[in-house]
């Protein structure tokens, strides 16, 4: 225990109670939920001190690690860290098992609706998609039509944003299909905070997350092509100046693969080499980190330098499988995202366990009129857009903001979706003026192969700025460990 | 491996091997120009360091004179430099990015907190620190560099392209270290065998911390012919030419395939002379034109190392 003097030096926590959003650790009178008890325990007798110099070790180690990510139109491509707050977000095992639940149905669902609109089109014949929602949607490949991947499987890897909002309710705010990255930073955060806190994981059972790796590697094993004994998989990045590089070497370096680039791949004789100091390698599993259009020059973008000439055609003759799929960025497209539930019933025939955020497509006038009226409580985002780029968020967007958003609708309402404000979820965060309760979501990481299977929560996003609803790490957002606790 | 991971790896270290060359270069003469002599000789000096690596065009562009204070902040600091320790701890740095899956996060770390540190050091940390001891700071990291990847790295293809890039880039460097002597002229020929030329011989071992090794082996005073027999002929000298160069051939024989056969082949060469040769004759055909002649031949060793194995 400490002494009466240290305790005076305890952190600050400013504007803890009487907000309108569900806060993870307090409850509405201001009590510790029983979940973040040992967590409370610890911060009362732990002098702020200490607490100040974890997070300065944890600062320095991060960037010693070189934990980093570029951001775009930074001049000079210089790299920057993702905060990262020491204080968990913790959720009960409980409600996880639920959550789990609730993500293995939505992935499966997504993945038998890529089989589906790429073969047969059944959902389009029964009317419970629009047909030019699906065809006439620019992620939509139509060279994927008819051909069989291996298992049927298309989203290997999904990062599903689920969202907390006003009573404790959680949705899904977006599908991620196509590159999902962020897992990196679950698995250096926990490492990180095992480092810092051990005493905390000593005093409670914290499910464990850093198999993550095993269970990537596993997957991607399970998917190669048929016939194939002792597949040799390998990462391909865009290379060291994309923001996410160093996940891509870290993911790599954890599975014990290569990392390769386009230009270390070639295509012979329809099936895929890596060019080794020992000559060419033959290469049957690609977790790919580069978005379809610049995957293969002569299938897709002409310009590309970062892609394999002559990959999708080995692809489509089956020499080698690519993960995740081409084509699957038609499935978290934010105008299709609306269909989700509908395709759990469709395929399921469950009833969905974790709704969908209400949405308003404004390609439809009735919505499209509901929204114009009502910008400044809504959140108006690009169908395609992603990073957190291009949106308006407005309640705390200006008049001027507003109304120059509104021509940029008005030029292009099928490129708008929108969504009610939700007060998303605040966890206790370290801010300089000491403890304050900042928004946060949640991205879980979901994998599917021969099982659709995740580790227990994932990386958990916090919007550092007071007020600010914005989590992503491009738009000045940090990272917190998640703990799920038994 | 992938060829370009072998090209990163081997890049790595010869670029962490420059850096640490860099500041034994710059460590001697520093030393050298402490003696007490002329003034106008202690300025002759500093020519050296950009003489042996090729920085004395570049330099002269931006500068109007040199000097020590100058070639200093030329040599360590400048950006603009490519063979300065700042460029070098970079390139080291960006190389080992590039294959960070590839080396172990120890070796990774000693490299970016290097960096990290260069990229804090300003003028005035050479100055209120002294020329020597940022060289050994310098060295110390390369000394660290060498001893995390001896004691993680596993035992790998990796592992042998970044040794074989650490041999050929010593060569070389030891190479020019022990040419300093050609750049720095004595005052008078009956200087020849004088104390200046004592403490330069002294000062020239000291860089490659070769000075208690000479003792040892020879019991005797310093003469030229016995520094150029321990720099270059010796094989238990780690950083003599035949010591890199036993190393280098060792790893080749290890890698050899098709394409890289006149890669071994060179370096067996260059080796087997090393191993046979006799210090009278270089000394006969002079050490300055010996040294040259060596320099040119492994720039073609790396040149078909490149062919052999980084462009498959």
């Amino acid at each position: 225990m400490q002494s009466g003097a240290s305790r005076t030096a305890h952190v600050n926590v400013v504007q803890m109670r009487a907000e309108p959003c569900f806060n993870e650790m307090y409850g509405l009178d201001g009590s510790v939920r029983p979940h973040y008890q040992a967590l409370a325990d610890w911060l009362t007798c732990t002098p702020a001190e200490r607490i100040g110099q974890m997070r300065e070790a944890a600062q320095m180690l991060f960037h010693r690690v070189g934990i980093t990510f570029a951001v775009y139109g930074d001049e000079g491509g210089a790299e920057r860290l993702i905060p990262f707050d020491i204080l968990p977000h913790i959720i009960p095992l409980s409600e996880w098992r639920k959550l789990h639940a609730g993500l293995k149905q939505r992935v499966r669902a997504l993945n038998l609706f890529l089989h589906d609109i790429y073969h047969a089109q059944e959902i389009i014949k029964a009317g419970r998609i629009p047909e030019r929602k699906v065809l006439g949607n620019a992620q939509y490949r139509a060279e994927m039509h008819g051909f069989d991947v291996p298992g049927g499987i298309y989203a290997h890897i999904a990062g599903i944003d689920l969202v907390r909002a006003g009573a404790g309710e959680y949705y899904v705010l977006e599908d991620n299909l196509r590159t999902p990255s962020g897992v990196s930073y679950m698995l250096e955060d926990r490492k990180m905070m095992m480092r810092l806190v051990p005493e905390l994981f000593a005093r409670q059972h914290i499910e464990p997350v850093e198999h993550y790796p095993d269970l990537l590697l596993d997957m991607l094993r399970s998917v190669a092509p048929q016939g194939v004994h002792n597949p040799t998989v390998v990462l391909l990045t865009p290379g060291q100046f994309n923001a996410a590089y160093f996940e891509h070497a870290f993911l790599a370096q954890q599975m014990g693969i290569e990392l390769v680039e386009g230009a270390d791949l070639f295509v012979k004789d329809g099936s895929v080499y890596m060019r080794t100091t020992g000559g060419p390698q033959p290469v049957d599993v690609i977790y790919r980190r580069i978005d379809d259009d610049f995957l293969d020059p002569r299938a897709f973008r002409s310009d590309s330098i970062l892609g394999v000439p002559g990959l999708v055609s080995a692809y489509r003759a089956g020499r080698v499988t690519l993960a995740n799929a081409i084509g699957t960025g038609v499935a978290d497209d934010k105008s299709v995202y609306p269909y989700v539930p509908e395709m759990i019933r469709f395929y399921l025939g469950e009833e969905p366990i974790i709704a969908n955020v209400p949405t308003w497509l404004l390609e439809r006038e009735d919505d499209l009129a509901y929204v114009l009226a009502h910008l400044d409580e809504l959140v108006v985002k690009e169908a395609q857009g992603s990073g957190g780029y291009g949106m308006l968020i407005g309640p705390t967007a200006s008049a001027h903001e507003r109304e120059a958003y509104r021509e940029r609708i008005l030029e292009a309402p099928h490129k708008f979706i929108a969504q009610p404000t939700l007060a998303l979820s605040t966890c206790p965060t370290f801010v300089a003026q000491g403890i304050a309760p900042r928004h946060i979501d949640l991205r879980p990481f979901v994998l599917s192969g021969d099982d659709v299977v995740m580790v227990p929560g994932g990386l958990t996003r916090v919007a550092l700025k007071e007020g600010s609803l914005v989590v992503n790490s491009s738009q000045g957002g940090g990272t917190k460990d998640t703990w799920v606790v038994g | 491996m992938l060829s370009r991971t072998a090209n990163h790896l081997y890049w790595m270290a010869r670029y962490v091997e420059r850096a640490e060359s860099t500041a034994r270069i710059l460590d001697v003469t520093y030393r050298m120009s402490l003696m007490p002599q002329a003034a106008e000789l202690v300025k002759q000096e500093w020519y050296a360091p950009l003489n042996i690596s090729g920085a004395l065009f570049p330099f002269s562009g931006s500068h109007s004179e040199v000097g020590a204070h100058d070639v200093l902040r030329y040599m360590v600091l400048d950006p603009g430099n490519p063979s300065s320790i700042y460029s070098c701890a970079r390139a080291a740095r960006e190389n080992a990015r590039a294959v960070r899956g590839n080396i172990t996060s120890e070796m990774w770390e000693v490299l970016n907190s290097t960096w990290l540190e260069l990229q804090d050091t300003s003028e005035s940390r050479l100055d209120s620190e002294g020329v020597s001891q940022f060289c050994d700071w310098v060295k110390e990291r390369s000394h660290l560099f060498r001893g995390v990847t001896v004691g993680t790295a596993l035992r790998d293809q990796a592992f042998q392209f970044n040794r074989l890039g650490t041999f050929v880039e010593r060569a070389d460097n030891t190479a020019r270290i022990l040419d300093v002597k050609y750049h720095v002229l004595l005052p008078s020929v009956e200087d020849v065998g004088g104390a200046v030329d004592y403490y330069q011989w002294a000062a020239v071992l000291r860089s490659v911390s070769a000075f208690e090794s000479y003792r040892k082996v020879y019991r005797d005073i310093i003469t030229p012919l016995r520094v150029a027999e321990l720099l270059i002929l010796r094989d238990d000298m780690p950083r003599s030419l035949h010591a890199c160069m036993g190393e280098a051939y060792g790893i080749l024989q290890l890698l050899a395939t098709a394409q890289a056969a006149e890669a071994v082949r060179l370096a067996g060469e260059l080796h087997a002379e090393l191993h046979f040769g006799q210090v009278e004759r270089i000394f006969n055909l002079g050490l300055h034109e010996y040294l040259t002649g060596f320099l040119d031949r492994v720039t073609t060793l790396g040149s078909e190392i490149n062919h052999g194995f980084f462009t498959v």
